[in-house]
């Protein structure tokens, strides 16, 4: 009986270990999958492989009308939904120059910062997963999470796909009562917060285990095409909320929380602190919120016919930068469209960030990361 | 006959003959039936192996529901609730769920090895819950030398852990392997370590002898445990916290680290083989339980004064369940360390602090365990411990941070 051993055989690299992690992996996100080349436990190697999940969401918008792929944006990124029909209009309404009515850009502001907030919390509960807290923290997340798809349902039909924004608007007005239960939620997410803090940061595990990894300069962040999160975690102000307003963001007060390091710790409390700014954002623009039209009267929206030309307009999503680029010949459907999905640009590092360290720090790298593979392989 | 089988000093209302009656039956009816003596002995010890197993069977599917139900309500759901009142069957469900998956052997693993590991895995673990003494009348097997007898079959996990994760020839599974390796070595020395001093003030390693020195209150009403010295407090807590990490419970998990390797060693079980492997994890951690519940907590004896009529395995099982519950809800609350942190904190932190307890523990022994006693050894064990405090959280510990907002 010959006892082999899982090596590479036959080269200089007898001693290394070539994993495949993914694409069924338990804490790949889905089906991600990085090729690992370990030396012991340390990654000497780090090649990422996606499109498990591609589902040529570009082509098929190239092929359809504009309103037809707004329901595609949805599956996106799935955990946040209602943001990606906000990039996807906006993108649209600034290359016909459709206008906005002041009560549907109240509700895209206070339905972006739900979706923050949702992204975020379910980004604290799949990060202490990934440090193998066993669902503790994701169930507690996942409660609160909960209550805001309740939101989403009654709004517009769907607890995730929710396909609610249109050119000029939004598909249908807020039913009655609805921002008053929104106040509600808003008033008990800051005791959750405080909870949820209480529970993390004063966790000595959690603290060792994910300061000082996959910290990153800032300059390779910048030449990365980091955004978001991540990006602000390093300590640089780029928040295109503040950097390039878009909706009526200028109204609004709110800061923007800076990190110092860029390590995963900074990661999380980011977006502990983003949390509590979108809080205010949320006051303040259910406080406002007018009255009128939720959609521009002259909107169109069948047969929809979008001028020569092209346009690229970003907003600040959950995970950061997210874009669209789309191209006009006049038809009805987009000669081009592209999307700049914040998640798939945010991994381009992730080799950098784990190389020397251990597999039990490139999945927690990965986990701060917060990628959605819908968003990755589109 | 009944009457005659139970044979014991106590009053019969006691019931601590309750646990010795199949043995006690066996041994009857071999007599009865006119056996040789040795012939009789065998009966009786088999019975008595017997009784220990099948309680620790029902003991562990019942743990598998309390696991996930406890899991569940800390988590804020409700677990299990289908199969049964408050899914009392689902224990049942599960084993026939297992029992019938596909069992799934790799292409290129060592066959003969990998059945084996399964098999192995649960037996040290058995053999070692044979020699705990349960109650004042139940000690399934004592041996004068019962210590030394559990940690050295204990050892034995190690190999059929390493077994497994070799024998499934396949990458996650050797990852878990060496991972378990590195941890179960480094943590079988704070372990040993602190159930020395134990030793020490005792003068035996017979583990029913450790619990019959424990007797007796303090004060009148404070029991006389190991635990409530200074040297076996901290005995105490570097064997619950080495213990933790010897049946790769959370936040030691390292070798099944789900959220890394998959299931470690298990990855490449299916089926029957993979519940063995769970209730070897179980039966592990029954037997750890319940060694570290005779070196420090008293074994069978009653925590409070008048209260000696409750039979005395209830009592040993009540402090099982109290025990195992802070397994379950630490696991449910901590996330897992890395690697290298948790080798720097057996190496750096448990076994400096079980090495101390010896010193401590012959002082206590040599001054008469009284005042005096105090008075030396509680310096002793706090002072290095405040430097080795101060000395972590200057260079080791990690820091909470405070954040800038951008001025914009």
């Amino acid at each position: 009986m010959i006892c082999r051993a899982p090596t590479l055989e036959g080269s200089d690299e007898d001693q290394l270990l070539r994993v495949s992690l993914g694409p069924q992996h338990p804490s790949t996100h889905g089906v991600f999958r990085m090729n690992v080349v370990l030396d012991g436990e340390t990654v000497v190697r780090l090649k990422p492989v996606f499109g498990y999940l591609h589902r040529n969401h570009e082509k098929i918008a190239e092929g359809t009308s504009y309103l037809a792929s707004m329901p595609y944006t949805d599956r996106l990124d799935y955990i946040c939904p209602l943001s990606n029909n906000w990039a996807y209009a906006l993108a649209v309404e600034r290359l016909a120059g459709v206008e906005v009515p002041e009560r549907a850009e109240y509700m895209r502001v206070i339905l972006a910062e739900l979706t923050r907030l949702i992204n975020h919390t379910a980004f604290l509960g799949f990060i202490l997963g990934d440090m193998g807290a066993w669902g503790s923290a994701l169930m507690y997340a996942f409660r609160e999470r909960e209550k805001i798809l309740d939101l989403f349902e009654d709004l517009t039909g769907a607890r995730m796909m929710a396909n609610f924004m249109r050119f000029g608007g939004c598909r249908n007005d807020l039913p009655t009562g609805w921002a008053e239960r929104v106040s509600v939620i808003v008033n008990d997410y800051g005791p959750f917060l405080d909870e949820m803090e209480k529970f993390l940061v004063g966790n000595e595990i959690l603290l060792s285990r994910s300061q000082d990894v996959g910290q990153l300069p800032k300059e390779q962040l910048l030449n990365g095409g980091i955004t978001g999160p991540m990006l602000r975690a390093a300590g640089v102000n780029y928040d295109l909320r503040k950097a390039d307003p878009y909706g009526i963001y200028e109204r609004f007060e709110f800061r923007i929380p800076l990190g110092e390091k860029g390590d995963c710790y900074d990661r999380i409390m980011i977006r502990f602190l983003e949390m509590r700014e979108s809080l205010k954002i949320l006051r303040q623009a259910l406080a406002q919120l007018p009255e009128g039209d939720y959609i521009h009267p002259k909107a169109k929206l069948r047969n929809f016919k979008a001028p020569v030309g092209e346009v690229y307009s970003r907003i600040e999503g959950p995970k950061g930068e997210l874009g669209f680029y789309l191209i006009s010949d006049g038809a009805t459907n987009p000669y081009r469209y592209r999307v700049r999905p914040p998640s798939f640009v945010n991994l381009t590092l992730l080799e950098d960030m784990c190389l020397g360290l251990d597999l039990a720090d490139v999945i927690i790298i990965l986990g701060s990361i917060d990628i959605v593979l819908g968003e990755v392989d589109r | 006959m009944m009457l005659a089988a139970i044979q014991t000093d106590e009053s019969l209302w006691s019931l601590e003959w309750l646990p010795r009656l199949p043995q006690r039956l066996v041994e009857m009816l071999l007599h009865k039936l006119g056996a040789s003596e040795w012939f009789v002995d065998f009966g009786g010890l088999l019975a008595a192996a017997v009784t220990v197993v099948a309680v620790f069977l029902g003991a562990f599917a019942l743990l598998s529901l309390i696991e996930r139900k406890t899991l569940a309500r800390v988590q804020n759901r409700i677990g299990p609730n289908r199969a049964g009142w408050f899914g009392i069957l689902q224990p049942v469900a599960d084993g026939i769920k297992m029992l019938t998956k596909e069992d799934i052997v790799p292409a290129r693993a060592e066959k003969l090895l990998h059945l084996l590991a399964p098999i192995l895995i649960g037996l040290p673990a058995i053999l070692a819950l044979g020699v705990i003494p349960y109650g004042r009348e139940w000690t399934p097997v004592s041996l004068d030398l019962g210590l030394l007898f559990f940690f050295s079959i204990g050892a034995l996990t190690e190999v059929s852990v390493f077994m497994a994760g070799w024998a499934s020839g396949s990458k996650f599974p050797m990852l878990g392997a060496m991972r378990a390796i590195s941890q179960m070595v480094s943590y079988e020395l704070p372990l040993l370590l602190s159930a020395l001093g134990v030793v020490m003030v005792t003068g035996s390693l017979s583990l029913p002898e450790i619990v019959a020195r424990q007797e007796g209150y303090h004060l009148g009403f404070l029991p006389a445990w190991n635990l409530l010295t200074p040297w076996g407090l901290v005995g105490g807590l570097v064997f619950f916290i080495a213990a933790l990490a010897e049946s790769n419970r959370s936040p030691f998990d390292l070798p099944e680290g789900e959220s890394e390797i998959v299931a470690g060693h298990m990855t490449e079980y299916s089926g029957f083989k993979y519940a063995l492997f769970f209730m070897g994890e179980y039966l592990g951690l029954f037997a750890i339980s319940g060694l570290g519940i005779t070196l420090f907590l008293g074994g069978w004896q009653a925590p409070l004064p008048g209260l000696e009529f409750v039979p005395s395995w209830i009592w040993f099982f009540g402090k099982l369940a109290l025990v195992i519950f802070l397994f379950l809800w630490i696991r449910a609350t901590f996330p897992r360390l890395r690697i290298d942190q948790l080798m720097r904190f057996a190496w750096l932190c448990l076994i400096p602090m079980a090495l101390l307890t010896l010193p401590a523990a012959a002082i206590w022994h040599f001054t008469g365990r009284g005042f005096l006693s105090w008075v030396v050894t509680v310096p002793l064990l706090m002072i290095p411990w405040g430097i080795l405090t101060v000395i972590f959280n200057k260079r080791l510990a990690p820091a909470t941070r405070t954040y800038r907002f951008a001025d914009s």
